[in-house]
């Protein structure tokens, strides 16, 4: 049994290494792309359009090297351990700097630990990227289950909570007993569900989207909130169909992203509008915002597709409605969180949370912001801006 | 002038010619699928279940006859014309009987006039299907626009009202000045559009689905008047989960991004299209696990259809019809269309997605004529029970057959 128990909680070093004939194969695909016909509208209202994803072919089949982004993670100190029957995925950079504040990340959908790369020079060497030797953070940035190098999960169950459970016990294993925690989209879901669970270490988290939207209908007295409310509708209204098939049927849709590379890249584009439109204009006028390049976007869409985790990710979602509808049956709301949170509102987010907001769901705010730019992937589209966010959120827990 | 009137409303035969290079490529990206894991689940909960695709996949590259396609749809009389600036595919076959009521039938999503095949025969030709002469009808099949050999839209505005619209013109061009009209699925809205245009000729319609009269339905479902049983109540709900399907959401709002898997992966079509209703997608998986069809949903059959998507690469327009629906459905609501005051039949199916009860269809159609409950078929009511679907078909436009009938 001992043995059992030291194999399993072994942390082992991890390098990504693709056999060429698997990235052969996959853009030989690309290029015999079953075409549609073109949109007819003039903008995103029917989907991510035609010109854009030509582009985006053309892109990656005659520009695009794989091998690029595969020494830029292999360069990268990566592990492998196991956690409650899944292999989890992780890169963990510390910081030269003492006393460094250890800190978990957590992607979202259609996110993987790409987003967060650009993050890791200025949060944990900060000297180097304008910042002081006091503001640095250990930084471990994990592969959800199901998404990229982790392992998919074969059982049902690993909704949020569990991956939050895992996350508690990775930063143990780590040897960490105090730790912060961040993440935006369903990587804000896991974190804040770590701030309700309170495991032993746990300082405080930030999160740069609020998923209380979810669980419920939020104040709307203010003009700020209003407008808030009337971002979330049109999302509801116009771009729920992703998170509703995702949620409903993940395997339905799963045979064509592990089919069709561009129906995968498809179906991660057409996330928010905000970045749909940033991600747009890199391909088709090569003007990118920020971080989000051409390079980086494509390093997204092919680890997807190179691990072959369209579905499994999908299913996350499938696992959180789940979770979601029987807390809602149950009737009983989930433990508030009493630990400290930061928040940061970034302005291209599929709504703009106001502080209200942000305070109902969270009475022991300690830090919040309204950036001045970034959105949906602020870490991804603006690293150096997100870091800055992150020191002062966490400064005062140090 | 009128050199091009003529030209544009000139009914042309059409015939379906399939390019082998076009079934090689398909049979090899069949034979090339990437296949995700299985789903974590025992039963549907998680969409489309591997074992039943990869059946599919097989049968689809191994078993099936690409010849059945063409063949079966060439040995009726197809036509084409131009109407509204498309080219209208169409089965047009004349009963021999004198006297034959002409049917405009519309088929839906996920469907085409594969659904409507075999009903032909029997409506056309009673006598030869335990029918009478005076049962006959002359039957016009369509292909909705951007489906199978119909022309894909190129401008926005396609919605089922301006199909229904369409379908006025085709039967006023085919000669018809007295006949019915028949819909399922979205073919119900273009066939309660046609209700409501009331055009000069239409005697009366029939519906095989509720699905064109969400404000009177739900006026009614606010009526507190109305004592809803039990089985009411959980109609009513599965009425409203419809609108809860993630199909439904990402066509209505983004058809062309579903599109690009739909194009590209033939399992990826096959998938989407098989996640339509509980109750088909069962009979459909049980056709290919177990080799035991419900009715006239067999393999050959269903894959037919999904064969006609794939060839003509229809399924990102078709698709669009959603997102026209989506598009035209708050005006509707805002600005309610006339009232249909046509005779309409209805014929509640008992596998379909919710058994209208008789006073919803009242409350939606005020003068309903005729009301039934069938003992067998589900959404795909004449694909999977030609001869119900056909003995309904009858039953229903018989008081319409007599002029001066009821109106």
């Amino acid at each position: 049994m001992s043995t059992t128990v030291a194999t399993a909680t072994e942390i082992r070093p991890f390098h990504v290494e693709v056999p060429q004939e698997q990235i052969d194969d996959m853009l030989r695909r690309v290029a015999s792309m079953r075409w549609p016909s073109k949109e007819l509208v003039d903008d995103r209202s029917q989907g991510v359009q035609l010109a854009t994803m030509r582009e985006l072919a053309r892109y990656w089949v005659t520009d695009y090297d794989w091998r690029n982004v595969e020494a830029r993670l292999n360069a990268l100190p990566q592990f492998i351990t196991e956690i409650d029957g899944v292999d989890v995925h992780f890169i963990h950079v510390q910081s030269p700097h003492e006393d460094a504040l250890p800190l978990i990340m957590t992607h979202g959908w259609p996110g993987s630990v790409i987003e967060l790369l650009e993050t890791i020079g200025p949060l944990t060497d900060p000297t180097a990227h304008g910042g002081k030797a006091e503001d640095a953070f250990h930084l471990v940035l994990p592969s959800m289950p199901g998404y990229g190098f982790s392992a998919e999960p074969t059982e049902l169950g690993w909704n949020v909570g569990r991956v939050a459970q895992a996350w508690a016990q990775l930063m143990q294993r780590l040897g960490y007993t105090r730790y912060v925690a961040q993440g935006g989209d369903v990587g804000a879901a896991v974190t804040d569900t770590m701030g309700r669970q309170a495991p032993e270490g746990l300082l405080g988290i930030h999160t740069n989207l609020l998923v209380a939207v979810l669980a419920g209908p939020q104040s709307t007295e203010t003009d700020e909130e209003r407008a808030a409310q009337e971002q979330l509708d049109t999302f509801r209204q116009s771009g729920f169909g992703y998170f509703l098939e995702m949620a409903t049927r993940p395997q339905t849709i799963g045979y064509a992203l592990l089919d069709s590379p561009l129906a995968l890249a498809a179906w991660l584009l057409d996330h928010d509008t905000d970045s749909y439109y940033k991600i747009s204009r890199a391909f088709v006028d090569g003007e990118p915002v920020g971080n989000l390049t051409r390079e980086t976007i494509v390093d997204n869409i092919t680890l997807y597709w190179l691990t072959g985790t369209g579905v499994s990710a999908a299913r996350s979602y499938w696992e959180d409605a789940l979770a979601l509808a029987q807390a809602r049956t149950s009737g009983q709301a989930p433990p508030a969180v009493s630990l400290p949170v930061g928040y940061t509102t970034f302005p291209g987010e599929l709504f703009r949370a106001p502080r209200s907001w942000v305070e109902k769901s969270y009475p022991n705010l300690t830090y919040f912001n309204e950036a001045d730019r970034g959105g949906h992937f602020a870490a991804w589209e603006e690293p150096e801006l997100f870091s800055t966010e992150l020191r002062a959120a966490f400064r005062s827990l140090r | 002038m009128s050199t091009t009137v003529e030209t544009t409303t000139e009914i042309r035969p059409f015939e379906v010619e399939i390019r082998q290079e076009e079934i090689d490529d398909l049979r090899r990206r069949l034979a090339t699928a990437r296949w995700p894991g299985k789903e974590l689940v025992e039963d549907p909960s998680q969409g489309v279940q591997l074992a039943t695709l990869k059946a599919i996949a097989d049968y689809w590259a191994k078993n099936y006859d690409f010849g059945r396609l063409e063949a079966r749809l060439n040995a009726l009389p197809q036509f084409t014309t131009e109407i509204d600036g498309l080219e209208i595919h169409f089965i047009h076959v004349r009963s021999q009987h004198e006297g034959a009521l002409p049917l405009i039938i519309t088929h839906g999503w996920p469907g085409s006039v594969i659904e409507m095949l075999d009903v032909i025969g029997p409506l056309t030709d009673p006598t030869a299907h335990g029918g009478d002469a005076a049962d006959a009808f002359d039957v016009v099949i369509p292909s909705i626009p951007g489906y199978g050999f119909s022309s894909e839209p190129t401008e926005v505005g396609w919605n089922p009202g301006r199909v229904g619209q369409a379908w006025v013109e085709l039967m006023g061009r085919l000669g018809y000045t007295r006949y019915v009209a028949q819909g399922g699925d979205q073919g119900a809205g273009v066939t309660d559009a046609m209700g409501r245009l009331a055009p000069e000729g239409l005697l009366g319609v029939h519906f095989n689905f509720l699905g064109a009269a969400p404000r009177e339905l739900l006026m009614a479902a606010l009526n507190l008047r109305l004592a809803w049983s039990a089985d009411e109540r959980e109609q009513f709900s599965k009425f409203l989960a419809v609108a809860m399907r993630g199909y439904i959401a990402e066509m209505g709002e983004h058809p062309q991004t579903i599109g690009y898997p739909l194009l590209d992966s033939p399992i990826g079509l096959a998938a989407w299209m098989l996640d339509h209703d509980a109750d088909s997608y069962e009979k459909i998986s049980r056709a290919f696990l177990d080799g035991q069809p419900s009715g006239n949903l067999t393999r050959d059959n269903v894959l037919d259809n999904i064969t006609l998507y794939w060839l003509t690469g229809t399924a990102t327009s078709a698709a669009r019809l959603y997102w026209e629906f989506a598009q035209a459905a708050p005006a509707a609501l805002k600005h309610p269309p006339p009232h249909v005051s046509l005779p309409v039949a209805y014929t509640t199916f008992p596998g379909e997605l919710f058994q209208a009860p008789r006073h919803w269809v009242k409350q939606a159609y005020h003068n309903l004529i005729y009301f039934n409950e069938a003992d067998k078929g589900g959404h795909f009511a004449a694909w999977e029970e030609p001869e119900v679907f056909a003995g309904e078909m009858r039953a229903a436009f018989k008081s319409l057959r007599t002029k001066g009938g009821p109106s």
